[in-house]
């Protein structure tokens, strides 16, 4: 096993399914040449050509619109949205067109696209550049969303994302695209609806989404010498759910927080923690605790921004109060 | 008419013309079924613009692809489709094209290249635009028409999708069925200078064509998807129609948007199908004999499948929850797949 970035194992994911399957390309503002700001697509328009890793005009309804005609009359299309901000320039490309159209028309057509974006708040790039918006297209039926929490995950949830035959919205964390992993040398894919227990615990479970993985491994570190047990568990994808992992974890450590970049109001902790309440209530020992983004535009200033996003202090913080039982009537 | 050159063959004018009577019977039956409440929901009538899918869709073979609009029963007749599973939609029945779970404005028939209905304006262009990179990419021939209305020139999608189209030079025909209104507003309130020249400002070549007049629409379609088809697209195409009834179906007091001198103007002078059976009578095509048996076998088929669809089954409860994902093959996954 070898150590690559992130930026590396989407690029691989991508290399590898175009040269299986003629029908993927990649369509986005940047692309080729360029390999997007990120780099992340660098050398592909060398192998592949510009008929396959096509370079659009800034105009994110239409290369997503039209991606999903392609998508709809027989291609694989990977449609590359510079920041994750952008989605609400293709909302009804994405959700009035390319997740309904399998349903609307009974069946019979289908849209297998994947949207490669990113989220991710502390790169110091203010509100239009700094949100993790997965959990509005998680709401919309006929969308899946996956969450990749390193390289190893980058790359193989992204070549199932290609081969499924539904449109996938990847977040990438856009902070992470450096960070080195352990990838397999040989050919692998994660399947959708699998958590992974990144670590196994017995006192609490943190479970922990994209950015907040690494976060709440940290805060497990932290704990430990605590003598707190906390398992950490990466859904991987958000939509499909593996419930199961999640409500037997609650049950066996009967203490739950949801950790995830995305505003914490009406968002993917939320979501999650209602589903482990509704599924292991009487296994609880106290609320499952939710911890989100502030509920605020993300800011400017590093002093202002830091404070927005969930750190491993803060996830050690409030795992200490939750098992020592000083949260069990207010959180 | 249009002074083209007359086919020695009547098949394709007989064709045309048969086409043009099931969207007018289509409609009138819709209409009934609507008025009677036995449709739910509303629909949007496409009477009175029939040359323009006729026109159109007759110089295109079924592999070709359309993207149609909430005015969209036109285009999926046009294109093929039967009336028993359109009625079975609309009335959303199981045997409906989408089983029933689209209705009259998603109604969509992949079996004849119709890639669908699409109840938000303007939200198939993207789509007309992708099928046609498709097209392109996998080194086909087939063209795309993008169907749309004068209301939807005014969404942006449009122009950037154009854009595209002209940088690459997609098989796509930008069909702008121009019917003067835009739901309860005239065109002239919501479009400002040309809408041909839109496309032109993108070094797309565009026409203007009388909309009502279904040989002029079908030569100008003919010579256009065939440059098409050898790559020397996009095209765009202003088609001047009128839209008989109102916005939808429900849309009966239209006195403050538009008069009835001027329906009337249209309805009684300008009628596509009326129109166009004169010529066939006067240049000996067919006799008004033969026209009335189209219409007469038309209605009944009409007829006919409405009382299927009527009759026919809902979709089982259990299918509220199918078809919001496509399956994939467990197989596909494996490594080494």
């Amino acid at each position: 096993m070898r150590n690559i970035t992130l930026s590396q194992a989407v690029n691989e994911a991508l290399a590898e399914e175009m040269r299986r399957d003629p029908t993927v390309f990649i369509i986005g503002e940047d692309v080729a040449e360029a390999g997007t700001p990120f780099k992340v697509l660098s050398g592909l328009v060398e192998e592949f050509g510009t008929q396959r890793v096509i370079d659009t005009p800034i105009s994110e309804p239409g290369f997503m619109g039209i991606a999903v005609g392609a998508a709809m009359t027989g291609a694989r299309p990977v449609v590359d949205l510079m920041f994750g901000d952008f989605i609400f320039l293709i909302m009804d490309q994405l959700c009035n067109q390319a997740a309904k159209t399998h349903y609307m028309s009974g069946g019979k057509l289908s849209v297998p696209l994947v949207l490669r974006t990113n989220l991710g708040a502390t790169r110091r790039s203010a509100a239009q550049h700094s949100q993790s918006l997965h959990a509005l297209v998680a709401h919309i039926p006929g969308l899946k969303v996956a969450l990749p929490s390193s390289a190893y995950e980058a790359k193989g949830l992204m070549k199932t994302a290609i081969r499924d035959n539904n449109p996938v919205v990847i977040f990438e964390d856009k902070l992470m695209y450096s960070d080195k992993a352990p990838v397999p040398d040989e050919e692998y894919l994660i399947p959708f609806g699998q958590a992974e227990i990144k670590r196994a615990g017995k006192d609490i479970t943190l479970v922990a989404t994209s950015s907040m993985v690494q976060v709440c491994e940290k805060a497990a570190d932290i704990l430990a010498a605590e003598n707190i047990s906390a398992e950490v568990i990466d859904p991987r994808t958000i939509v499909p759910l593996d419930e199961e992992t999640l409500v037997n974890s609650a049950k066996k450590t009967s203490r739950v927080i949801v950790v995830d970049e995305g505003h914490q109001s009406y968002g993917i902790t939320g979501e999650i923690a209602s589903r482990i309440n509704e599924k292991a209530f009487y296994h609880l020992d106290a609320p499952v605790l939710r911890m989100g983004a502030m509920d605020v535009p993300v800011p400017f200033s590093p002093v202002l921004e830091d404070l927005t996003v969930p750190t491993p202090e803060a996830v050690v913080e409030k795992a200490r109060k939750l098992v020592s039982g000083e949260m069990i009537h207010a959180a | 008419m249009s002074p083209v050159k007359k086919k020695t063959n009547s098949e394709d004018y007989l064709r045309m013309y048969r086409q043009m009577v099931r969207i007018r019977v289509f409609e009138d039956n819709a209409n009934q079924l609507y008025l009677s409440a036995k449709m739910p929901g509303l629909t949007h009538m496409y009477s009175g613009e029939e040359a323009v899918a006729v026109g159109i869709c007759e110089a295109l073979r079924v592999s070709d692809k359309i993207t149609s609009t909430h005015r969209g029963h036109g285009h999926c007749v046009a294109k093929g489709a039967r009336f028993k599973e359109m009625f079975c939609e609309l009335l959303g029945r199981e045997e409906g094209y989408c089983r029933g779970k689209g209705g009259s404005m998603h109604i969509a028939d992949q079996s004849n290249g119709n890639l669908g209905a699409n109840a938000i304006v303007g939200g198939s262009m993207g789509i007309a635009t992708g099928s046609a990179l498709r097209a392109k990419l996998q080194g086909s021939d087939d063209v795309t028409v993008c169907f749309f209305g004068d209301g939807a020139t005014a969404q942006g999608l449009l122009y950037e999708v154009m854009n595209m189209a002209a940088l690459w030079k997609l098989p796509v025909i930008y069909a702008c069925e121009n019917n003067g209104y835009s739901e309860y507003t005239k065109t002239e309130e919501i479009a400002a200078g040309s809408i041909v020249a839109r496309a032109e400002a993108f070094g797309i070549e565009s026409f203007r064509v009388d909309g009502q007049d279904v040989l002029a629409v079908n030569d100008l379609a003919q010579k256009l998807v065939g440059r098409a088809r050898r790559g020397e697209g996009p095209f765009f195409i202003e088609l001047v129609t009128y839209r008989y009834h109102g916005h939808h179906v429900g849309d009966i007091n239209r006195d403050y948007y538009r008069s009835k001198e001027e329906e009337a103007i249209w309805k009684e002078r300008r009628d596509p199908i009326v129109n166009f059976g004169k010529w066939l009578t006067d240049e000996g095509v067919a006799s008004a004999k033969e026209l009335q048996a189209i219409e007469e076998e038309v209605r009944a088929d009409a007829k006919a499948a409405v009382e299927y669809a009527l009759a026919a089954r809902y979709p089982e409860a259990a299918e509220v929850d199918m078809h919001v994902y496509a399956a994939t093959d467990p197989d596909t996954l494996r490594p080494g797949a």
